[in-house]
């Protein structure tokens, strides 16, 4: 068995006292190099759950170890943890203030103290690697959503993550730009990057995954192989779900 | 007799123009720069303050602000002419100092909401992502909520600091040399109520009209320098050396 890299337990996260349950114990490993799709209908707590595990939604109850270590209890040293996991939201989310290039330099540069030449250096490298060097001086405004999302991405990775948590990449984009964010995504699995992606990107998330879990109503409905969970669904939930996708 | 005399009062701005533009030109707008100064740093710990997770301080920064909005600044001069000497001693006879302190004290619970509402203005989109790249809270707000909040608080406070400059106009009650001070003084001179007190809304109106003028102008670059040419940006950085 691979090494563990996040272990989540009996998950919770209530709204209004009970009332709204956005994950209801959701149970689950994640290993190294694994790349895992989060699918799903709407509501049914995957984002939730995607930003539990890099802490954005505090947990009602559970537990998350990241390298064994227990970031959901007190006297954690968070943004630790969160360099470990770099994330990609669905609106982009670049620094507009900032250009391309400053906003893949920002935090080396502040957080892990590296020197500005050498950020930037490896911030070029980042960014020809996804086919934007010459990008480098714009602002995010100046860009396609395409662009704008293949730079969070390395935004995310010039802190040099463990683990890449992708939350709805593509959702946002018009569809003629859909290919060339997945096709940076299928790269990074490629090179063993381990991920967790949530998405409505049935095929993709088919031909990259190692791993799909099918979350609805806070609770991980089904979980295996793409093969398993595309070809042969086992619950009425899952295969209406996927019926409607496909 | 006329109503406003227009060759008394060249005559009166001929004879009094130092004590109108030096004196009370000069003490108004050292009183509205400190004021603002002064009060943008209480301000935004009073804005900090509000925002906090701790329930404490949010509520004696909005119990501050809903005083200080809640009473007229009159009393509050006078609360802070005669207290802060009685409190601090060193401060006797220092009636700039405490109408400075006053003006700030008042100028604070405004500009906070200002800040606030800038600072809470950008996407929350803009600290997750800080947050997720590894950036303590204090950090996510200082590199990257800040930068952006600030283009929506500066417009703001350059029609605080015009407010302010008309509201050094009461300070005057304590005879602290402000503009509004020296028509008081020059009015006692001459028995003339009318012509000394055009005069002083002549330059009080010079003051505002040109600064909001002059704001504006800035605003206008500032709007424009989000869309500046991307060109231009590159040949900078290419000067820098950060592009090869």
């Amino acid at each position: 068995m691979a090494q563990k890299i996040i272990e989540v337990k009996d998950l919770k996260k209530y709204y209004n006292g009970g009332a709204v349950r956005a994950l209801d114990g959701v149970t689950v490993d994640i290993c190294k190099g694994e790349v895992i799709a989060v699918i799903g209908p709407s509501g049914g707590g995957k984002s939730t759950f995607l930003r539990s595990l890099n802490l954005l939604e505090t947990p009602t109850s559970g537990t998350i170890l990241v390298d064994g270590v227990e970031i959901t209890g007190k006297k954690v040293d968070l943004p630790r943890h969160r360099q470990k996991m770099g994330m990609v939201f669905q609106h982009f989310n670049l620094f507009p203030h900032k250009s391309v290039l400053e906003n893949l330099t920002m935090a080396p540069i502040h957080i892990k103290g590296m020197e500005k030449e050498q950020a930037e250096q490896k911030a070029m490298e980042l960014l020809s690697r996804v086919g934007l060097a010459d990008r480098a001086g714009a602002y995010p405004a100046q860009l396609s959503g395409g662009q704008k999302q293949r730079v969070a991405i390395v935004r995310a990775l010039a802190m040099e993550p463990e683990v890449m948590l992708f939350d709805e990449p593509t959702s946002a984009l018009d569809p003629e730009m859909v290919g060339e964010v997945l096709e940076v995504m299928r790269e990074l699995a490629h090179e063993g990057m381990t991920m967790v992606i949530v998405t409505h990107e049935m095929a993709f998330a088919r031909e990259v995954s190692s791993r799909v879990l099918f979350m609805e109503e806070g609770k991980l409905g089904e979980e295996g192989t793409p093969e398993t969970v595309f070809s042969h669904p086992q619950s009425p939930r899952l295969q209406s779900f996927l019926k409607k996708m496909l | 007799m006329t109503f406003i005399n227009f060759e008394k009062m060249a005559a009166l701005f001929l004879k009094y123009w130092d004590k109108y533009l030096i004196d009370g030109v000069g003490y108004t707008l050292a009183l509205s720069a400190i004021t603002v100064a002064g009060g943008v740093v209480f301000a935004s710990l009073l804005a900090l303050m509000k925002m906090s997770r701790i329930a404490p301080l949010r509520w004696i920064s909005s119990a501050y602000i809903e005083i200080i909005r809640g009473t007229p600044m009159l009393l509050q001069f006078y609360f802070f002419y005669f207290g802060l000497p009685m409190l601090i001693p060193a401060l006797n006879k220092q009636k700039f100092v405490c109408i400075a302190i006053a003006l700030i004290c008042n100028s604070a619970a405004y500009v906070s909401e200002v800040i606030r509402s800038g600072i809470q203005a950008v996407d929350p989109g803009q600290r997750e992502a800080a947050l997720s790249l590894g950036f303590s809270s204090g950090g996510a707000m200082w590199y990257v909520i800040m930068p952006q909040a600030i283009k929506n608080i500066l417009p703001a406070l350059g029609n605080e600091f015009i407010m302010i400059i008309k509201d050094t106009s009461l300070a005057s009650t304590f005879f602290i040399g402000d503009l509004m001070t020296q028509y008081l003084l020059i009015k006692g001179a001459t028995y003339l109520p009318i012509e000394p007190l055009v005069i002083a809304g002549v330059i009080y109106f010079i003051m505002t009209f040109a600064l909001s003028k002059l704001f504006g102008r800035v605003e206008r670059r500032m709007k424009r320098s989000d869309r500046q040419s991307e060109t231009v940006r590159q040949r900078k950085l290419k000067r820098e050396g950060a592009v090869a």
